[in-house]
């Protein structure tokens, strides 16, 4: 079965500048897939290049095995929602919604029906003769979802529909979309800058920056295994400790050895990654540093760390220290024992370790 | 208590805002009586007599009010030759009017929505001499059309000049849809697009609807240049298509013997009541239309 959407060599110029390089993507039937990165790098307009509402500059775009490159939008079979919603103003709820199914000469019955069943689904029967400016943000964006899940497309795309909503109705709206992908089987394809929203939603994810992939994976794999420095400083929230170090070959394994300002060395020894250069940066996410009481894997290493900051965070304290000349955040227990300005014993658990190679920021291990 | 004394040094008492007020209406009031005082003057001496306004005074009232300079002047003063008063003239007026300024306001619409959603290549250019359209003087252009009009074969004719009006007011017309389309935004096109909708499509269910103020400054402003027009009118016309801006010269400039004052009054209310009218009845929107804002969605 080829893949529901293919992107091959793509390049998107405006004028002379390039906005999109090379890109190269494909997704299966069913898939979630998240485009995820900074502002600016170019997820938008890769979302308008596959519905074809701006033209490519080079490469090609098969949508359902079929060469849609030089095919307009309405052909594509595709359902959109936009970063603004882009509700028609002057038309009602209902109108909204059915406004694709009435220009597609879709009969009245059929049109009631699936409004009702679309209606129903987001709950947003009471609104359906309100114009969109007599809407609020969260109400409008279920319109927006409304009127690209009446069409029943190949593919859906979504542009940021969430960046407008407060943080509660967010999460809320961040799991109706989820359910609604399960329940629906669809594919999709879905911009965000927000990683957390990347983390939870997809099946896939694409990391960019600049127009270019950084990375292409299942959540699990950007996560645990980031390609280069740029994903693992993008992708979790604290984000990956990246410090610097030096390393040596000892009889055990690869022994790291992380400077600190006013006091000696933290020296692991790491005996699964042996081929490493002498210089790296590593890579451990807070929750791989933990009290050393509490520390439950063959891997971890200890060493007392001068704590400078205590930020409990409900479920879990964050604590931070200097090491290596970096900011470096342990997320620690809720009852820790932890106190700014005093020595903890901490736990480095280098089961999940990522090393970088400082000059080109690649992942070496 | 060292707060209270806080306040600004320079307001002023009451009784000082209440002077100021004071002449700023006078002053108010004697502009617009001097902006006013023509159109008192015309009025009033269009319903005096012929005897009266030899005899009387030109700002006092009419001793006895008479209309009859008003039905002269409607169906019976002479232009020329005939003496058919303004009615005929009036009605071409109307026949010229109201056709360019419908056809020029619709294809106005269509270019500012190409202009504004549909960027193609070279359309700022084409915009750019569009708007140098805008200024291009009346007279450079009265040989060419004359030319034009002949080989189309509507020269003299009210066609000929409904043609006229409208290419002279597409300039206009496209910058007013197209500033008032570049405030929507873009989006709007692409998710009908998506949906489906084609080019007229989209001008019909989305953008038509969402421009009625902008429609009125059109309107208005196309009314008002065409209706007033008299270059064109004097130049692209001959006896039974002329607009009524040059029939109220002709009675004004023909009348042998005695100057019938009253009935060129009358005459020259009547050619500018439509303009007045439509401004009465539109003007607001006309305000809006011009400053409105972009469209929430
Ligand atoms: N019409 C245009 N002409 C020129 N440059 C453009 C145009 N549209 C977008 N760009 C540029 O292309 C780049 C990518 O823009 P894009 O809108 O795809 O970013 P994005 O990743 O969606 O950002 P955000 O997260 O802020 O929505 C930006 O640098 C932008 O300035
Ligand atoms: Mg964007």
């Amino acid at each position: 079965m080829s893949p529901i959407l293919e992107v091959k060599n793509l390049y998107k110029n405006y004028g002379s500048t390039e906005v999109l390089k090379d890109i190269n993507v494909s997704i299966e039937k069913g898939d979630f897939l998240v485009l995820v990165g900074p502002s600016g790098c170019g997820k938008s307009t890769l979302l308008n290049c596959i519905a074809g509402l701006e033209p490519i500059t080079g490469g090609d775009m098969f949508i359902d095995g079929q060469n849609m490159t030089n095919v307009s939008p309405k052909d594509r079979d595709i359902a959109m929602v936009f970063q603004s919603y882009a509700l028609y103003p002057t038309m009602t709820v209902a109108k909204n919604i059915t406004f694709g199914m009435k220009v597609r000469g879709i009969d009245q019955a059929t049109q009631d029906a699936k409004l009702k069943y679309v209606s129903t689904q987001l709950q947003i029967e009471p609104l359906l003769h309100r114009k969109p400016g007599q809407l609020s943000g969260g109400q409008r964006q279920r319109v927006a979802m409304g009127r690209a899940l009446v069409r029943d497309p190949k593919l859906f795309l979504f542009d940021e529909p969430l960046s407008n909503l407060d943080a509660k109705l967010r999460v809320e709206m961040r799991t109706e979309i989820k359910a609604l992908h399960q329940r629906l089987g669809a594919s999709m394809v879905y911009v965000t800058h927000d990683q957390i929203e990347a983390m939870t939603l997809a099946t896939k994810i694409v990391v960019m920056k600049g127009g270019i992939i950084q990375q292409i994976g299942t959540p699990a794999e950007i996560y645990n295994r980031p390609a280069n420095l740029f994903v693992a400083d993008f992708m979790g929230s604290p984000a990956m400790n990246l410090i610097p170090a030096k390393t040596k070959v000892n009889g055990k394994g690869m022994q790291i050895e992380i400077a600190r300002k006013d006091a000696d060395p933290i020296v692991l020894t790491d005996k699964r990654n042996t081929d490493l250069p002498e210089n790296v940066i590593i890579g451990v996410r807070p929750e791989d540093i933990v009290d050393a009481a509490l520390a439950r894997t063959d891997d971890t290493q200890q060493a007392d760390c001068l704590i400078d900051i205590v930020e409990p965070a409900g479920a879990d304290t964050f604590a931070v220290m200097q090491l290596g000349g970096k900011h470096v955040t342990a997320r620690l227990h809720a009852e820790t024992t932890a106190a700014a300005g005093t020595a903890q014993r901490l736990a480095f658990d280098l089961g999940k370790v990522s090393y970088f190679e400082p000059e080109t920021g690649l992942r070496l291990n | 208590m060292t707060d209270m004394s806080y306040a600004p040094t320079r307001t002023q008492s009451p009784t000082t805002k209440l002077v100021l007020r004071f002449i700023l209406y006078i002053l108010l009031g004697v502009f617009a009586l001097f902006y006013l005082m023509p159109l008192f003057v015309m009025i009033t001496t269009s319903l005096k007599s012929l005897d009266e306004i030899r005899t009387g005074d030109l700002v006092s009232l009419p001793r006895e009010v008479t209309f009859d300079a008003w039905r002269t002047a409607w169906s019976g003063a002479c232009t020329g030759i005939q003496c058919e008063g303004m009615r005929p003239y009036f009605l071409n007026s109307l026949l010229i009017a109201i056709p360019a300024v419908l056809i020029s306001t619709i294809i106005g619409a269509l270019n500012g929505y190409v202009v504004a959603q549909w960027k193609f290549k070279g359309a700022n250019i084409f915009f750019a001499l569009l708007l140098f359209g805008c200024f291009i003087p009346f007279q450079v252009v009265l040989l060419p059309m004359a030319i034009v009009l002949g080989k189309l074969g509507i020269s003299g004719t009210i066609p000929g000049l409904i043609f006229v009006h409208v290419i002279y007011g597409l300039g206009f017309t496209t910058l007013f849809f197209r500033n008032y389309y570049v405030s929507i935004p873009s989006e709007l096109t692409k998710a009908a697009k998506v949906d489906g909708a084609g080019f007229f499509r989209i001008f019909w269910s989305i953008f038509l609807p969402l421009s009625l103020p902008i429609i009125v400054v059109s309107v208005i402003w196309q009314f008002t240049q065409i209706w007033n027009d008299f270059l064109f009118g004097v130049s692209f016309s001959q006896a039974g298509t002329q607009p009524v801006t040059v029939a109220l010269n002709n009675i004004v400039n023909s009348t042998t013997g005695v100057k019938e004052y009253n009935v060129d009054m009358a005459a020259a209310i009547i050619a500018a009541l439509p303009t007045l009218l439509v401004y009465v009845v539109a003007g607001k929107y006309f305000i809006r239309g011009l400053t409105a804002g972009s469209v929430k969605g």
